[in-house]
């Protein structure tokens, strides 16, 4: 399947959408307008909970508050509707801006419940706020005019509805496929790995929720003028949930999915009232909601990927270019050979009683390969944690590059020009090699939101394909850029991290436990890639305990035991020193 | 606001939340031993009440006919699968606790009925009938995928609660019920005057909590349910088997939300969809005890039973949205206050 099936495919869809009024009935026509409608949600919802991981079951509180917010301006006070659409979305962006500054750094489920709880006080809100109607709603509101002309009949704002919906699934796949989006995609693979590229997680996440919070308003917009009246129901916490269920039976994840999902809950609960009363006779509208939530369960049972990435498997791949030459992205000034480039400095972090890193110094030096070693409980991983901002220390202080990093965030001792990788293999499983270590050059580059949705960042774009694919090259994964990560042997993804780090253009490299898990091969492999990178002049710092692989190929040793510094030395010294055998034998008596 | 009014709204208050302390306790209970946040607890409980109602009118109730529905569901989906596994030796003790106990505990309410049963005897006829539902939805909807993230079964959990609102008006109707008073005695303390029924719903709570207590730390199921919540993997290597216990939290949960129902029907008239609001707002009490300490889910629900009975006097339109906002500074404070390890969300 080349680029021009999947445009052809594109332009059939959209043919078929244009003609769709000529041919249906006008009920079907108003059906279509609806499954726009949520469409728009659904979509929004996609990006928030599929690509970004954050569960909202509020959405339909931003669906109200634009529909709300144009029906105050056009039919209470007599204003045009795009003046009402204006007003809509500035106002529903400021409420989810703030909701999100609030919420977004909750953990888990946690914030997915503030989601439920605003939404249940948003919707409570609208029935009863005097001069909104109240239960009774807003009615009389006037139909969108485009010049002179009225969008009156459901096949007029038919038009109006899926060129909107078609426009923001082009600008939203260009976003997927852009610096941003690569970044949102990021977000599931947890906070530390997002920090660790040099990416803001809380910023991103705000984004989302914001760009999730728009289509939900334009959807409103649309909603309040296409029906003409607006009442609390429609916005309730039970279509909040409905929204999600048109996500996850799509596909979350899948953009498209946003609107499969739309259509199909859209008709399926046109055809459970249709129907419904033919198999249970007498049986009152509440029987619907009971089936529905019934199939929504069955469905989430056995289908939890959803249906577009369900079929998605079984089409064949889209196939892609390998990146072309392209100017090279811009470079860090190196420190010089030689030069002091880490200082720690009396480092301590206590948990609780427990000091887990007691008063540690130890300097690295640029071009140096720098290992600390220590047995189990050492205070290695803390050490780790502290030096790339997982944690901060209590006392002492680390300073990098000569700057003072010791209270810095993990994202900006990041974008200093740390580059780390992790014992346990952070990687998106779901996206390609290229795409991974894409994700490293996000400090090198520039290009955001409109420039990614709009794609005028094809130049920096290009330049960061190709950086990504000369960083595979380097370390010996170039011969299938388009693979998924999760396709990789353990070997290759540290591997494939360490390129995913090396795309950032890092001053030192800090590897977390390489060897760990890996066959004797592959750590031969991994330390002759160590060794080529040393000769690239590259700092590297490694936190490993496997003696072997450290002995042969660094230049110092820092020893930790008990959380406190016990030797440092060239390899050979460390091997033959006392109180390291003893520290790891547990002593020659 | 005088201080009359201000106690008068505390006591007021101290009993709604002792109801739904009750039922955040179950929704602790069951979130620690099976990690889905039960949103229908709340439909348990109104069910409860709507249950007594019907025996009250010398009704046969259609909690009844519910639990046949379900437990005949169970029975399907419980064959089906240990035949698919090779177990069908088990068959028969499947019957017996999926398809038997309960239609002999429904078997047992009709009859009973029939001989127009003095209230105590009723209140218990409604418990029974109400508890075994809870464990029957749970073999129905949360088995098959007890290994999901905590967000899949609150998800499964919200559209459960939306079938069981549908079920509630097929099998009870919509109209509103308020049964009679437990007790008409009353009394009056510093110049303010408690019912007996206020003085009832905080007893029954406190005992309740107490009866928990006493079976999490002296008896052994009571241990091995709390061994399950620790650690799943862990207690079953011991033997413990995470189902069974799963249906033992679900059955002591409901039991709760059952007490809870029958209390509060003399206070509010219940319908059927009356559920979710009490639901939710012992659930915002359990967030407030961080979902894992009973004390704590007991303190928080009183507490929103206090702030929704002083904000109704302020206003009683927004009573919700202010109760419902109140829980963002909540959620955040419990975030900050739990150490999160890293969650990682699995494709």
């Amino acid at each position: 399947m080349t680029r021009l099936h999947v445009q052809l495919a594109a332009v059939a869809a959209l043919a078929c959408v244009a003609l769709a009024p000529l041919v249906l009935s006008p009920f079907s026509v108003t059906l279509m307008n609806y499954i726009g409608i949520y469409s728009l949600v659904a979509i929004g919802l996609a990006l928030l909970t599929g690509v970004g991981g954050i569960v909202s079951f509020g959405q339909a509180a931003f669906v109200g508050i634009a529909a709300y917010a144009t029906a105050w301006v056009s039919a209470l006070n007599g204003q045009s509707p795009w003046l009402g659409l204006l007003f809509g979305v500035a106002l529903t962006c400021g409420v989810a801006a703030i909701l999100g500054v609030v919420t977004l750094r909750l953990q888990g489920h946690f914030l997915s419940l503030s989601t439920v709880a605003w939404g249940l006080a948003i919707g409570f809100l609208f029935g009863n706020v005097e001069g909104l109607g109240r239960f009774n709603g807003i009615s009389s509101i006037p139909p969108i005019s485009v010049g002179s002309f009225a969008l009156v009949s459901s096949a007029q704002i038919y038009y109006l509805i899926w060129s909107i919906v078609a426009l923001v699934l082009l600008l939203g796949y260009n976003l997927l496929d852009s610096r941003l989006g690569r970044a949102m995609r990021a977000l599931r693979g947890g906070n530390t790995l997002v920090e660790s590229l040099g990416i803001n997680a809380f910023r991103i996440k705000l984004v989302t929720f914001v760009i999730a919070a728009f289509l939900a308003s334009l959807s409103g917009w649309l909603y309040a003028h296409m029906s003409r009246f607006i009442s609390p129901g429609p916005f309730d916490a039970s279509m909040g949930i409905e929204y999600l269920m048109m996500t996850m039976v799509g596909g979350a994840g899948s953009l498209l999915g946003g609107v499969v999902g739309a259509a199909i809950v859209t008709l399926l609960k046109n055809s459970v009232q249709d129907y419904l009363p033919l198999i249970a006779k007498g049986a009152s509208g509440q029987l619907e909601i009971v089936a529905f939530s019934a199939l929504f369960i069955l469905f989430l049972q056995w289908a939890r990927q959803g249906i577009v990435p369900s079929i998605a498997r079984y089409l064949p791949k889209t196939g892609r270019e390998r990146p072309q030459p392209a100017p090279p992205l811009p470079r860090r000034p190196q420190p010089g050979p030689g030069e002091l480039l880490l200082k720690v400095d009396g480092a301590e972090r206590r948990f609780g009683g427990l000091v887990a890193v007691n008063n540690v110094s130890f300097e690295v030096r640029s071009g140096e390969i720098v290992a600390v070693i220590g047995p189990n409980g050492a205070g290695k991983s803390t050490m780790f944690n502290c030096l790339t901002g997982a944690l901060r220390v209590n006392k002492g202080e680390i300073v990098f590059a000569g700057r003072m990093i010791t209270r810095d965030p993990q994202s900006r001792i990041a974008k200093a020009g740390v580059a780390r990788t992790f014992q346990h293999v952070k990687l998106r499983p779901r996206m390609s090699l290229l795409e991974n270590v894409m994700l490293g050059t996000y400090s090198r580059t520039r290009s955001g939101l409109f420039a990614g949705a709009f794609r005028l960042n094809q130049r920096e774009e290009a330049s960061a394909r190709h950086e990504a694919l000369m960083q595979l090259e380097r370390v010996g994964l170039g011969d299938k850029p388009f693979e998924l990560a999760g396709n990789l042997p353990l070997g290759n993804q540290r591997i494939l991290e360490i390129a995913r780090a090396l795309a950032a253009d890092p001053a030192l490299l800090v590897l977390d436990e390489p060897a760990a898990g890996l066959r004797r091969q592959e750590k031969l492999r991994l330390a002759e890639l160590l060794r080529s990178l040393r000769a690239d002049h590259l700092t590297i710092l490694i936190v490993e305990h496997d003696m072997e692989f450290v002995m042969s190929l660094v230049d110092r040793i820092v020893v930790l035991d008990f959380g406190s510094k016990l030797c440092e030395g060239v390899p050979s010294a460390i091997r033959s020193d006392e109180r390291v055998q003893e520290a790891y034998l547990g002593g020659v008596a | 606001m005088t201080s009359d009014i201000a106690a008068i709204l505390a006591i007021d208050g101290i009993a709604t939340g002792a109801v739904y302390a009750l039922v955040a306790i179950g929704t602790v209970l069951i979130f620690t031993v099976t990690r889905v946040i039960f949103i229908p607890f709340g439909d348990i409980a109104a069910f409860t009440a709507l249950t007594l109602a019907a025996l009250d009118a010398k009704r046969f109730p259609g909690t009844g006919a519910l639990v046949v529905v379900l437990a005949c569901l169970a029975t399907l989906i419980e064959i089906i699968s240990l035949v698919r596994n090779g177990d069908a030796r088990l068959l028969p003790r499947a019957l017996l606790f999926y398809l038997v106990l309960p239609l002999v505990v429904v078997g047992i309410a009709w009859f009973t009925m029939r001989m127009d049963p003095p209230l105590a005897v009723r209140l218990v006829l409604a418990l029974m009938l109400i508890t075994p539902i809870a464990p029957l939805l749970d073999r129905i909807v949360f088995r098959p995928i007890a290994d999901g993230t905590v967000l899949l079964l609150l998800t499964v959990s919200v559209a459960l609660h939306f079938a069981l609102v549908g079920l509630g008006l097929l099998f009870f109707g919509p109209e509103g019920v308020r049964t009679e008073p437990l007790t008409s005695f009353s009394t009056e303390f510093a110049g303010v005057l408690i019912s007996g029924q206020t003085m009832l719903i905080v007893l029954a709570a406190l005992v309740f909590s107490g009866l928990l207590y006493l079976f999490f730390d002296f008896t052994l199921v009571g241990k091995s349910l709390r061994a399950t919540a620790v650690n799943r993997t862990g207690s079953r290597l011991m033997g413990i088997r995470p189902a069974r216990a799963g249906t033992i939290a679900y059955l002591l949960g409901s039991l709760m939300a059952g007490v809870s129902g029958i209390l509060i029907a003399p206070v509010n008239t219940v319908f059927y969809d009356s559920g979710f609001l009490i639901g939710l707002k012992a659930f915002v009490g359990a967030i407030v005890g961080g979902m894992t300490s009973y004390p704590g889910a007991a303190i928080g629900a009183v507490g929103v039973g206090i702030l929704e009975s002083f904000a109704s006097f302020q206003s009683s339109a927004l009573k919700d949205v202010i109760v419902f906002s109140l829980l963002i500074p909540i959620l955040i404070w419990r975030s900050l206050a739990s150490l999160h390890s890293e969650e990682e969300i699995e494709e």
